[in-house]
């Protein structure tokens, strides 16, 4: 074997000339060259892995003492709140985390947006990304069925009714989808089968999400290349320190919720058992799913709703074609700048009719606020043809450096 | 390499009989793999016993004039509703070809008086208000959906809101006068 020996440890050195997994480890974790100059906005990817190992840990403890079963569900959940040890804490951190599991995952993807991660060569990476969104999604919705709930039960109905909307097949469909002719007990067993596996399958995504990053590397927030190793410095102890502090700072605001505000993003109708035979006076779904609730809403018909609201996240993927400009970060590009920020006031805009009834005023508001998401992307290729970017700096380096030459 | 050998048959027409092995072998295979997700998709579909709940008989002699009742039938809601004439009347005085889904009155009830369909709205599976008194029934006189504003008329036809269809009018069978079965 022409293994050099990196590891002082003989047994360590034993296993990894057998299994390099501590190459490995070294390799991405330790030495992995990052740029100098990332902000705090680049804590939340690793905030986002914190939360998904917090939700599948609390997610197969609470498994232990959860019925899929339309008969107990509801109560079996109780059961979990009053008499299991620790089990309020468990279900509070789980349902609370889905919460915090999206903020994190939003501030990410935004992140990318301002300063244009989703440019070449990162394409790919970018997508890795939709992907694990997309898969949160469908784990968030089928999780929030699982209490059984008013709001569980109809909002499994309003969402999985949507693929109706497809012609010809789409009520085969849904009738598939149930296992039946509504919502019921074989659509709850599976949708807990499900709602286990998805995050795996999250696993594996986010494994591929760091080979894509760790092959292409880390963007920074001026977007340009690294030139050399002057302008990294190794991820740890650095950024494993930094991370660090993002996650002490974050925990902060995700317990102080868990503990004095368990129920601030909950409605209040999921603590009523289902029933079929009523539907609450107002459905909405969870918070994160507001902005594409109001864009469904917003177009008159039922198919266009359905293709728009499943668009919004599509049209994601071809953000990498579509940004004409070559320039990555926002720091550089003043109209873009400018219409990020307007984009992304669009959709709390967008989120805030999703959570009121559609009458009045706010019927127009989600219809222009539909318009102006969907224009952001054409918008973003005239502009990248229009802008006249600010001038780059030479390297990372160099606007640290230049100011310290001259004294 | 041994297996570098010329083709045996004429390499002129580009294909060869290692050519047509490869496509029909892996053409075959790509068939036996469809056929071996079928049953795992099929057995998402509804279970046999699910299928046996499939009828429903309801007794209706208690139901008055003016009166409607909600039973189960395949887990939803089915109203019945014993219409009185005034709500007959203004059914049939609709102009059919200003409907959005053009149904008339007579191709929705067996018996004018009892009009029986399924209790979820068509747009996104809500159900509409409108059996209870006190319910509100909508500009139409019918029935209205909370969720997003769909509104029926007396025959359960969709006039006003997002809703694309007319309220499902099921299979049924008056069994005698008073009992009707439903599936």
């Amino acid at each position: 074997m022409s293994e050099q020996t990196k590891f002082d440890n003989k047994i360590v050195q034993w296993v990894d000339d057998r299994l390099p997994v501590f190459s490995i480890l070294k390799h991405s974790a330790v030495d992995y060259p990052t740029p100098k100059n990332l902000n705090y906005w680049w804590n939340f990817g690793s905030l986002a892995g914190m939360m998904l190992v917090i939700m599948i840990l609390t997610g197969i403890f609470l498994a232990m003492n959860y019925a899929a079963n339309t008969g107990i569900a509801f109560n079996s959940v109780e059961r979990i709140m009053r008499d299991v040890n620790w089990g309020w804490l468990l279900r509070y951190l789980h349902a609370n985390g889905a919460s915090f599991f999206f903020i994190t995952v939003y501030i990410h993807i935004f992140r990318g947006l301002y300063y244009g991660s989703y440019k070449a060569p990162r394409e790919l990476l970018w997508w890795l990304g939709l992907v694990i969104y997309l898969t949160m999604m469908a784990t968030a919705f089928m999780g929030y069925v699982l209490p059984w709930g008013q709001m569980s039960f109809w909002g499994a109905t309003v969402i999985t009714n949507l693929f109706s909307a497809i012609p010809v097949i789409g009520d085969y469909i849904v009738t598939w989808l149930w296992g039946g002719f509504s919502v019921d007990n074989p659509t709850l067993n599976r949708f807990f089968a499900l709602h286990y596996l998805l995050p795996f399958l999250i696993v594996a995504f986010v494994f591929l999400h760091l080979v894509a990053l760790h092959t292409v590397k880390s963007n920074n927030p001026l977007g340009i290349d690294v030139k050399g190793p002057q302008d990294t410095i190794p991820f740890h102890p650095y950024y494993t320190v930094k991370d660090l502090v993002g996650i002490g700072a974050f925990l902060i605001v995700y317990l102080g919720v868990v503990f004095y505000a368990p129920n601030f993003f909950g409605e209040p109708d999921n603590y009523l058992p289902a029933n079929p035979m009523q539907t609450p006076p107002h459905i909405v779904p969870e918070w994160y799913f507001l902005p594409f609730y109001a864009i469904l809403r917003s177009i008159p018909d039922k198919l266009g709703g359905v293709i728009c609201m499943f668009g919004a996240i599509v049209i994601l993927f071809f953000l990498p074609w579509i940004d004409s400009s070559k320039v990555r970060s926002a720091k550089f590009r003043p109209i873009f700048k400018q219409v990020f920020w307007i984009f992304l006031a669009d959709c709390f805009l967008l989120g805030y009719v999703g959570a009121h009834p559609p009458e009045g005023n706010l019927v127009l508001m989600g219809q222009l606020g539909t318009a102006a998401y969907f224009a952001f992307f054409p918008l973003l290729w005239i502009i990248g043809k229009l802008e006249k970017p600010r001038p780059l700096p030479q390297s990372i380096a160099q606007p640290v450096l230049k100011p310290m030459e001259k004294h | 390499m041994a297996d570098s050998s010329p083709p045996a048959s004429d390499p002129s027409d580009g294909a060869t009989r290692r050519d047509f092995l490869i496509y029909a072998a892996s053409g075959l295979g790509a068939v036996g793999a469809a056929a071996a997700v079928w049953p795992f998709i099929h057995s998402m579909n509804p279970a046999a016993d699910t299928l046996a709940l499939a009828s429903t008989e309801v007794d209706i002699s208690p139901v008055q004039e003016g009166q409607a009742i909600t039973v189960t039938w395949r887990g939803k809601p089915v109203f019945i509703r014993h219409r009185t004439a005034a709500e007959i009347d203004a059914a049939n005085k609709v102009d059919v070809k200003e409907l959005r889904d053009p149904q008339t009155d007579a191709q929705r009830v067996k018996k004018p008086e009892w009009l029986i369909m399924v209790g979820v709205c068509t747009h996104l599976g809500c159900i509409p208000l409108g059996q209870k008194p006190a319910d509100p029934k909508g500009e139409f006189g019918g029935w209205f959906c909370p969720c997003h504003g769909s509104q029926y008329d007396t025959s359960g036809r969709i006039r006003k809101g997002p809703a694309p269809l007319n309220l499902l009018v099921p299979q049924y069978t008056f069994l005698s006068d008073t009992s009707v079965r439903i599936g």
